[in-house]
């Protein structure tokens, strides 16, 4: 392993974990523009122009706030639950493609941190390992709420993974391989992408998405009205920064993920038939990518001010009922016709 | 009486959770929590997320206003009857005048009659708007309570511009009101009939057939006819169970059976039937208003309050330059004027349903008692029985429904 590699990875992981967390942190801001644009008001405006200092401002304020541990709570586990979260959460967006490779002098970089070629299950584990800093987190403040959301959150995730997982085995049917890069390169163009082979897989994987994140309209281990604050009710100061963020930051991930496995990822229409030069289609390519990332990100936005939230009972009726079944059925739909195009083609 | 289990142990307000085997937890919803909107508390035993049984506690903003009401000149009681509900303050106004006016037997000029439709019903409108925009954010939609909150924010500005005031109103007078509406107020509740039905179709449009709120709420808290007629419901939460008990209707006061309106009611009893029982009543108020408009055009102009010096206080210039005024100005701050001994109940058609004022007078300025029947208190204690059995969401939505306001819970 010779130095300039370390140093590309370093550099592409400082970039990515950057951007990240920016992302996260303006998407605190669009949120509440689009909800401002939603309900016919202006949003926040006053942190500089447009309100783009808004989330530094929040930031700030999260980091004056008064910390408080609740007497009954466990002090270690109450610490590691947002530590945990924002860990996961940070770790994710290791295996994403972000675009295809530069050539600077003779040097080609990969726009990409890990290619490691079970890159979809790593995502699901460590997103699987996410909910561990709700559930510690909740269960850690001794408080009945936190308590309910904590129990909330953990048979949400763990039911709509399943459906999740199963959504994806009927991908790589298609697919034939982990790798997300394999899977994001074999989608060039625009008629290859997968939501054309696979439009129920998509549709149960950004549902199951949406329970992922916590957000409406699965948002139960958080839901204000019932739970107060769900699992962080007696969270304060930065550690409620780090749940918050933690949120935003799945929510970007999960639209990366879903832009690379349904929706081409780098890819765009005509790539190919333009004729430029490598450097300039990744480069085109990745912000294609991030269009199609932040389409997602205000899709979340879009849904999260319109729709009410679902019980608790309909939730898991909505996850093991409909979910799981039609995902067994995508996944023998898309063998069959494997089968028959196999055979017969 | 046979739909609800009755509650384990009655009036016990903290459960004893000494039963390691029972498993079940005791929680307090209120007086702080968020759904609660306002200060009150239920402690709940729940099983995971299924209540087994609560109890309601109310209390916490007791003011004793039937206490206070009864040291208080009759004029003086109106500010606080806008602090019962305070969503619909101008129908406690309005309600507590009537009962003294006919306590006293004034006659009230038919303008008058018609103007205090106009108000009590805007005054429905802003109610049902609080009611089912929180309904649309208890179960997590919070962008209709916006859409219908600014058309809120518009009667808030007809009241503002008829009396002053925008939440606690204390609108009108003993005998009237204390002016007239202004042009700008008239062309205001004019535009606020156009401007109000498309924005409450946008509502709609949002909730109506939008099936996550239709499982939430439908079949959700249903109640029977004869449960809630058992518990002396009234109002909207009657209506949903199919029952067409409407004071308006009933009890016509203030000339409402000269208005031509529909009574809606719903079948199951349900929040689903609740929230379209409300919207309902929205169009019909404003049906009720337009009609009122028309009515006021063809009364002569520029009467506000009827010819009853005794109790009307005179206008203030008169007060200095005129003798007769200055006397009854006297007689009435001070309390000289007798009153009959009698006992009088008047009913008005809330926010929340049949809101009374039982009062009994011993000839003096001051009621020698006075009830108010609240519609938030009857109606919500069916709260906790019906709460057992089930989630805590559904609970809360239900609440929600309820519409259950704490000042006027607590009074």
């Amino acid at each position: 392993m010779e130095t300039a590699f370390i140093i590309e990875k370093f550099v592409l992981i400082t970039i990515v974990f950057v951007l990240t967390l920016v992302i996260a942190m303006y998407s605190t801001l669009a949120e509440r523009k689009v909800a401002g644009f939603m309900q016919d008001r202006n949003g926040p405006d006053r942190a500089g122009p447009f309100g783009i200092l808004q989330p530094l401002a929040d930031g700030g304020k999260f980091f004056f706030k008064e910390e408080i541990i609740p007497a009954g709570a466990h002090k270690s586990l109450f610490i590691a639950g947002p530590t945990i979260a924002i860990i996961t959460a940070c770790i994710s967006s290791a295996v994403i493609p972000w675009g295809q490779q530069l050539t600077i002098g003779d040097r080609v970089i990969d726009l990409q941190v890990a290619d490691i070629n079970v890159g979809i299950l790593y995502v699901f584990g460590v997103i699987a390992l996410g909910v561990y800093g709700i559930m510690l987190g909740g269960w850690a403040s001794n408080n009945k709420f936190s308590l309910m959301g904590a129990i909330r959150a953990a048979s949400q995730s763990i039911s709509y993974e399943i459906a999740m997982g199963l959504s994806i085995i009927a991908l790589l049917m298609v697919t034939q391989t982990l790798s997300i890069k394999d899977i994001v390169a074999q989608q060039s163009g625009f008629v290859n992408w997968n939501i054309w082979v696979q439009p129920l897989g998509f549709i149960i994987f950004v549902t199951c998405a949406f329970a992922e994140c916590n957000r409406v309209p699965f948002d139960l281990p958080e839901c204000e009205t019932e739970l107060v604050g769900g699992y962080h009710t007696e969270y304060s100061s930065m550690k409620l920064g780090l749940y918050m963020f933690s949120e935003y930051i799945n929510m970007f991930v999960s639209s990366a993920v879903m832009s690379a496995l349904y929706f081409g990822g780098y890819n765009f229409p005509f790539m190919n038939d333009l004729g430029l030069s490598q450097n300039w289609i990744t480069i085109i390519g990745v912000l294609a990518f991030f269009l199609k990332i932040f389409a997602f990100i205000f899709f979340f936005m879009w849904i999260r001010w319109t729709l009410p939230r679902f019980r608790y009972d309909q939730l898991m009726n909505l996850g093991w009922k409909i979910l799981i079944p039609l995902a067994i059925a995508n996944i023998v739909l898309t063998g069959i016709i494997t089968l028959i195009k196999d055979t017969y083609w | 009486m046979s739909e609800f289990k009755p509650v384990v142990k009655p009036n016990h307000p903290i459960f004893e959770d000494n039963d390691p085997q029972d498993e079940l937890v005791t929680l307090n919803l209120g007086p702080t929590h968020p759904a609660t909107h306002g200060v009150f508390q239920n402690v709940l035993q729940v099983d995971g997320e299924r209540i087994v049984s609560g109890v309601s506690t109310i209390g916490y903003i007791h003011r004793a206003f039937e206490k206070i009401a009864e040291h208080r000149p009759y004029y003086q009681i109106t500010p606080l009857t806008d602090r019962l509900n305070y969503c619909s303050s101008p129908i406690n106004n309005m309600g507590w005048h009537m009962t003294v006016e006919k306590l006293l037997g004034i006659e009230i000029p038919k303008r008058v009659q018609y103007m205090r439709v106009i108000i009590m019903e805007l005054a429905r409108i802003a109610d049902h708007i609080i009611c089912n925009g929180i309904l649309g954010v208890d179960t997590g939609a919070f962008s209709g309570f916006l859409y219908v909150m600014q058309e809120r924010e518009f009667i808030y500005e007809i009241f503002e511009e008829i009396c002053g005031a925008r939440l606690t109103t204390n609108i009108g007078r003993i005998g009237g009101f204390e002016r007239d509406f202004n042009e700008v107020a008239f062309q205001k509740i004019k535009e606020f009939i156009k401007r109000y039905p498309p924005v409450l179709a946008e509502f709609e449009d949002l909730f109506n057939r939008n099936r996550i709120f239709i499982e939430r709420t439908a079949g959700v808290a249903s109640v029977s006819p004869e449960t809630a007629l058992s518990y002396s419901w009234s109002g909207p939460i009657l209506r949903a169970t199919g029952v067409d008990y409407d004071v308006r209707a009933n009890e016509p006061y203030s000339s409402y059976e000269e208005f031509d309106f529909d009574i809606p009611v719903g079948e199951n009893g349900d929040v689903y039937d609740r929230y379209m029982v409300r919207n309902e009543e929205m169009r019909q108020s404003l049906r009720i208003i337009a009609q009122a408009l028309e009515k006021i055009e063809k009364e002569p102009k520029g009467i506000f309050h009827a010819d009853v010096p005794a109790f009307y206080l005179p206008p203030k210039e008169q007060v200095y330059n005129n003798m007769e005024a200055l006397i009854y100005h006297f007689k009435i701050v001070m309390g000289e004027i007798d009153t009959p001994k009698t006992e009088v109940y008047h009913a008005v058609e809330g926010g929340n349903g049949e809101l009374g004022f039982y009062l009994i007078s011993d000839g003096g300025r001051s009621p020698y008692r006075l009830h108010f029947r609240r519609p938030s208190f009857i109606n919500y204690q069916m709260y906790a029985p019906m709460s057992s059995g089930m989630l805590l969401s559904d609970a809360i939505i239900n609440m929600s429904s309820l519409n259950v306001i704490a000042g006027e819970l607590d009074a």
